[in-house]
């Protein structure tokens, strides 16, 4: 179970952890995983009138590598449009990480909750 | 303050006692002598050696010493009287072996090798405390049933298993009894002139003696025989050839002479620390104690810390030396086969931890494990969207997960 610096950072020290008023209709929240699974995320974000993400929480239960994945969505996501948050790529989270092989599915689930959390913030938007 | 990492895995093996490892040092060097050896005082005097370290180990348990086999671990122990018995009676006695989902892999391995070879095997399922329900047991047993295999202890859960009332029906019925007592010595009494047991495998090294020596209990009266599982030389009466480790032997010796000597009162403060533990522990909310508290040896104590997940808990308690429940190093995330046994989910079972106390574990130590896992449990509480969701009431079994 060898765990890279940043991993072990993001672990030690997690970033933008909580959580935003899921009934705002500015907040799209991304829930994906399974407990049985061992890994369950939760993404929120907030975009600004102009469609820009100005805050992203998230809170995760899942191994090391799984938080630190969440952990490194939130810092990414902030600042970017929906479109360009969309080009987020697992793989972008598993290079960035170091995630050795078995840890891949952390970075997908992480992919996976950005996906959903803006399919959220549509939905909402749209009604 | 205590010095980190503090082990609290003496389940898994123990540091040999300084008492034991002297004793040990002259057979490696002055001593050296082959105890099979008939010709020469280097060889009787390792033969005495060897001799007095059956008795030691007999004494414990209160057997003959002629009844004990050396053997290089319990796991061969179990492989020698599993197999051992098992094929040496299945021609009079029928191919039909019961032994419980909870054992030992050094137990369960062998029994599936001889289903591969045409035994049948019955896995009796504990109840949820662990404890094996003797009118279950009763029910398993056919005539045809040549061998059942229980153990004392439980190495994740501590439990202990009512050896006496399984060996009665065993007796009863014609069924050889083994009972891997690995985890047993110095922990529990052990009569075996009293309990009804044919064979009972022991371990140096999870009671303060050295790793690579183990020992058979094979019942003389009635008597008990085996195939053996190693041949050579025909030592230890052609139960298991091999050169015997007269250094390991005399450590084994010495170290259960320790257990018998010391036991009631070692057991007695590391009672008052696991319940101090336990106490400290129980503060925490949702934490679940797996097996029963009462039918346990005061050295063990599993918990599951419910809303964290196993993997990153393990990570956060790098401080301690512990067990958990969870094999993190396979891909396939698979909790332990013996939580899952008691019906324990899959959350739990992942987030379970096994602390076990002994000799050289102090109040410090266990006062700093309360405040780490406190600190910890909360820590990762926070971070955790199942914990979120318990606080606002949600019921986390009934939310529709979309598996990955």
């Amino acid at each position: 179970m060898a765990y890279s610096d940043k991993v072990l950072d993001h672990y030690e020290n997690p970033r933008n952890v909580g959580a935003l008023d899921k009934n705002d209709d500015h907040v799209g929240t991304g829930m994906v995983g399974a407990p049985a699974c061992g890994d369950v995320m939760k993404l929120q974000i907030r975009v600004n009138d102009d469609g820009i993400i100005e805050d992203a929480k998230f809170k995760t239960y899942g191994c090391g590598s799984a938080i630190a994945s969440s952990s490194l969505v939130t810092e990414w996501l902030k600042g970017k449009n929906l479109d360009q948050a969309m080009t987020i790529k697992n793989s972008d989270i598993a290079e960035e990480l170091a995630l050795p092989p078995v840890k891949i599915h952390c970075s997908v689930l992480a992919e996976d909750a950005i996906k959903a959390a803006i399919a959220d913030l549509k939905q909402k938007q749209a009604a | 303050m205590s010095k980190t990492p503090i082990y609290l895995d003496y389940s898994a093996t123990t540091p040999v006692d300084k008492r034991v490892a002297e004793a040990m040092i002259p057979y490696l060097t002055e001593k050296f002598g082959n105890p099979a050896s008939r010709s020469h005082s280097f060889g009787w005097e390792a033969d005495d050696a060897v001799e007095n370290a059956r008795e030691q180990v007999a004494a414990l348990v209160n057997a003959d010493s002629k009844e004990i086999v050396w053997t290089s671990g319990a796991t061969e122990s179990n492989n020698l009287a599993i197999k051992g018995a098992a094929n040496f009676y299945a021609a009079s006695k029928g191919k039909h072996i019961i032994t419980v989902m909870t054992e030992h892999k050094a137990v369960i391995d062998p029994v599936r090798e001889l289903e591969r070879q045409g035994f049948e095997a019955t896995f009796l399922e504990p109840e949820p405390n662990g404890l094996v329900d003797i009118a279950k047991f009763k029910a398993a047993l056919r005539p045809d049933t040549v061998l059942a295999s229980v153990m004392l202890v439980n190495n994740e859960i501590g439990v202990i298993q009512d050896i006496e009332a399984i060996g009665n029906l065993c007796r009863a019925n014609g069924t050889i009894f083994h009972v891997d007592a690995a985890q047993a010595t110095g922990k529990v009494e052990i009569n075996l002139e009293k309990l009804p047991v044919d064979l009972m495998s022991f371990s140096a090294h999870k009671t303060y003696g050295p790793k690579g020596i183990g020992a058979l209990y094979v019942r003389r009266k009635p008597r008990v025989r085996l195939e053996a599982q190693m041949h050579g030389g025909g030592h230890e009466r052609g139960f298991r050839s091999g050169t015997l480790p007269t250094h390991q032997i005399v450590g084994m010796g010495e170290a259960f002479r320790i257990a018998k000597d010391e036991m009631a009162l070692e057991n007695a403060r590391i009672r008052r620390l696991r319940d101090k533990l336990l106490a400290g522990l129980s503060e925490i909310e949702e934490v679940y104690v797996n097996g029963d508290l009462k039918q346990r040896v005061p050295h063990n104590l599993n918990i599951s810390f419910n809303y964290v997940e196993g993997e990153s808990l393990i990570m956060a308690v790098k401080d301690i030396a512990v067990s958990s429940g969870s094999a993190c190093t396979s891909a396939s995330l698979e909790p332990s086969y013996v939580l899952r046994a008691l019906g324990r989910s899959d959350e739990l079972a992942h987030s379970s931890i096994r602390f076990s106390i002994g000799r050289y574990t102090t109040e410090e130590d266990v006062d700093y494990t309360i405040d780490l896992l406190k600190t910890k449990i909360e820590k990762l509480r926070e971070l955790s969207p199942l914990w979120e969701m318990f606080q606002e009431g949600i019921d986390i079994s009934k939310v529709e997960w979309a598996a990955h």
